[in-house]
């Protein structure tokens, strides 16, 4: 049939398309993919990566050997738990109050305000951390614990504090981006469901707790798989801009990703980084699999594949 | 919605004075900041960083611009790769995305699944660091802050995958074939001006990354640091700030003879920083919340 035969869909220029997109993901993702073997070899630059010799698991052994790797996965999983509920909690009350709230232009302007530090660089919230924490001219130091008759603290090299400062600085920085995560998905829930809420008597609290949570339960638990799926991998400008990468904390404050950095970047150590390296992806392929298909059970919409 | 009871106007009452706490840890951070880098440096030195100046300058200011030339130079080189990078990283994604969106293209599950295994498995930093430096060389480059993680990711191809499919009704590109238009014509012609929602959502995260990005910068530009960003420019002072009068920066005479108000320079710094996110955040921020909503949840 001539008309058929007129019409027929060529495919070239779509393979013309995805072409440069495909020559990226080659560089970008896959090279890097398959040059993870590095971990599996004593990279000698003169030889090339590819001709450089095999040494099975050895760099595993020495990076396992150290209490390096036992602090690195303690402080990236405490910090990714401590973050996801709290990230949680937090982002779920603002969301379901401003969903009460009665005014819409209100609403609009506090979610405005609270989206704001999610879209300033680790970099300015280090000078912002920095500008209430250093010794000499912080706020904290000068103003508060001066007028409480308390000694400056040595903020940048007292360990002790960082867990609290990173989670507040994490929740500050992210709170906006997960209650809007939320309240979108309040706002889809259904207002007849309310009204006749209303209608039988339920107050406000009652309200919330047997209509917005319940039906507010998938998004909550595939958020939190999400990043359940993502707990191997940590916030690197956290952890390494807020600190000012101070070695003094390094045992509270270094995670996987500032290590793997350190490694590599600053001492050079090409076995131990790339070592981690490995076990930071292939742990995290691991989990985001396993919670996929955990997503996939409960709700199926959102699992990712 | 009819009239509001007492009750109801207590509590929400109640619920604003919330928000307008919550609204002040956001933007007292930011006051300390910006209130410090317009204080006198001697007061700063004596009081700390502080919400009220008992003396305003602006010698911070000065001294940053009229110093040396470099930070001029880092906003450029920010604006550079912004633009250089979105509008080469939206074309790649966008047409990359295109295809996957079309049932009669025949590769668009491997292609699909090529973009998305990107989001299981990764490399990591050591390989990838291995890769954009001994393969293609762009250490101490301009193409270290373009090329390296940011110019498309497949969280992007996604999105952008999904709204064609449920936007783009397949009888107008078939009307479109039959009159004769090939794929790139129906491509450029009917297919990017139904996309503009998106397309500005996609093009603002990744012009967001870029500008705020300071990894690539870290990892890349080791000597050059005329090549530096902002972000980078900025991440350096913060412990050194010194690297201001550094002789990497072409310094100005005005520097001899003017003590350098350190401590409220760095204030200053970070205040030059976010001006022109903040002074664009109103125009972008309609497009910024649509891009979370549609993004997280519909992944």
């Amino acid at each position: 049939m001539n008309i058929r035969k007129k019409h027929r869909i060529v495919q070239w220029p779509y393979f013309l398309m995805l072409a440069p997109g495909l020559v990226y993901l080659i560089i970008n993702n896959y090279i890097p993919m398959f040059g993870v073997i590095i971990a599996f070899k004593d990279i000698d630059f003169s030889k090339g990566i590819l001709k450089s010799d095999w040494v099975g698991f050895r760099n595993f052994k020495f990076l396992f050997k150290t209490s390096d790797a036992f602090i690195i996965t303690r402080n990236t999983l405490l910090y990714n738990v401590t973050f996801i509920i709290l990230g949680t909690i937090v982002g779920v009350t603002i969301a379901i109050l401003l969903n009460e709230l009665l005014s819409t232009r209100m609403r609009k302007t506090y979610q405005t305000v609270l989206l704001l530090p999610q879209l300033i660089s680790m970099v300015i919230v280090a000078y912002i951390v920095y500008a209430f924490l250093n010794t000499e001219s912080g706020f904290i130091n000068n103003t508060l614990l001066n007028a409480a008759g308390k000694e400056p603290v040595y903020w940048y090299s007292e360990k002790k504090y960082w867990p609290f400062i990173l989670t507040f600085v994490n929740l500050w920085k992210g709170m906006g981006y997960s209650c809007i995560v939320y309240l979108a998905s309040i706002m889809g829930i259904d207002q007849s469901m309310y009204e006749s809420a209303k209608i039988d008597g339920a107050g406000r609290m009652r309200q919330i707790w047997s209509i917005t949570l319940p039906l507010l339960k998938p998004t909550i638990i595939t958020m939190i798989l999400m990043s359940v799926g993502r707990i191997f991998y940590s916030d690197f400008g956290l952890f390494y801009q807020v600190t000012m990468n101070s070695g003094a904390l390094y045992e509270y404050t270094s995670t996987i990703d500032t290590y793997v950095y350190r490694a590599l970047l600053q001492m050079n150590d090409l076995s131990m980084s790339s070592a981690a390296a490995l076990y930071q992806s292939a742990v995290g392929f691991v989990l985001i699999v396993a919670v996929n298909a955990i997503v996939r059970k409960v709700d199926s919409e959102n699992a990712l594949f | 919605m009819g009239i509001t009871s007492k009750r109801e106007k207590i509590a929400q009452a109640v619920f604003h004075l919330v928000f307008i706490g919550i609204c002040l840890t956001v933007i007292i951070p930011f006051l300390l900041v910006f209130m410090s880098s317009i204080t006198e440096e001697n007061e700063l030195i004596r009081n700390g960083y502080r919400f009220w100046p008992g003396k305003f300058s602006f010698a911070a200011y000065e001294y940053i611009f009229r110093s040396s030339t470099a930070l001029v130079r880092a906003y450029g080189i920010s604006l550079l790769i912004t633009v250089v990078g979105t509008i080469l990283g939206l074309s790649i994604v966008t047409l990359y995305a295109y295809p996957l969106s079309r049932p009669e293209f025949k590769g668009k599950n491997l292609f699909t699944f090529i973009a998305f295994f990107t989001m299981l498995f990764n490399g990591g930093l050591v390989s990838s660091y291995l890769t954009w430096t001994r393969l293609l060389n762009v250490k101490n480059s301009i193409a270290a802050l373009i090329f390296p993680f940011l110019l498309m990711n497949a969280f992007n191809v996604i999105l952008m995958k999904n709204y064609f499919k449920a936007n783009i009704p397949s009888e107008l590109i078939e009307a479109a074939r039959i009159d004769g238009a090939g794929e790139f014509g129906i491509f450029f012609r009917i297919v990017l001006p139904l996309s503009t929602p998106i397309l500005a959502t996609v093009g603002l995260f990744v012009a967001i990354s870029y500008w705020n990005d300071w990894m690539n910068g870290l990892y890349f530009i080791t000597k050059r640091t005329d090549l530096f960003s902002l972000q980078n420019y900025l991440n350096r002072m913060l412990t050194d700030i010194q690297f201001l009068n550094s002789s990497a920066n072409k310094v100005s005479s005005y520097t001899q003879g003017v003590k350098m108000p350190a401590t409220s320079i760095k204030m200053a710094l970070a205040v030059v920083g976010v001006v022109p996110i903040m002074v664009l955040y109103p125009f972008f921020q309609r497009y910024f919340v649509k891009g979370i909503t549609i993004g997280a949840v519909k992944g």
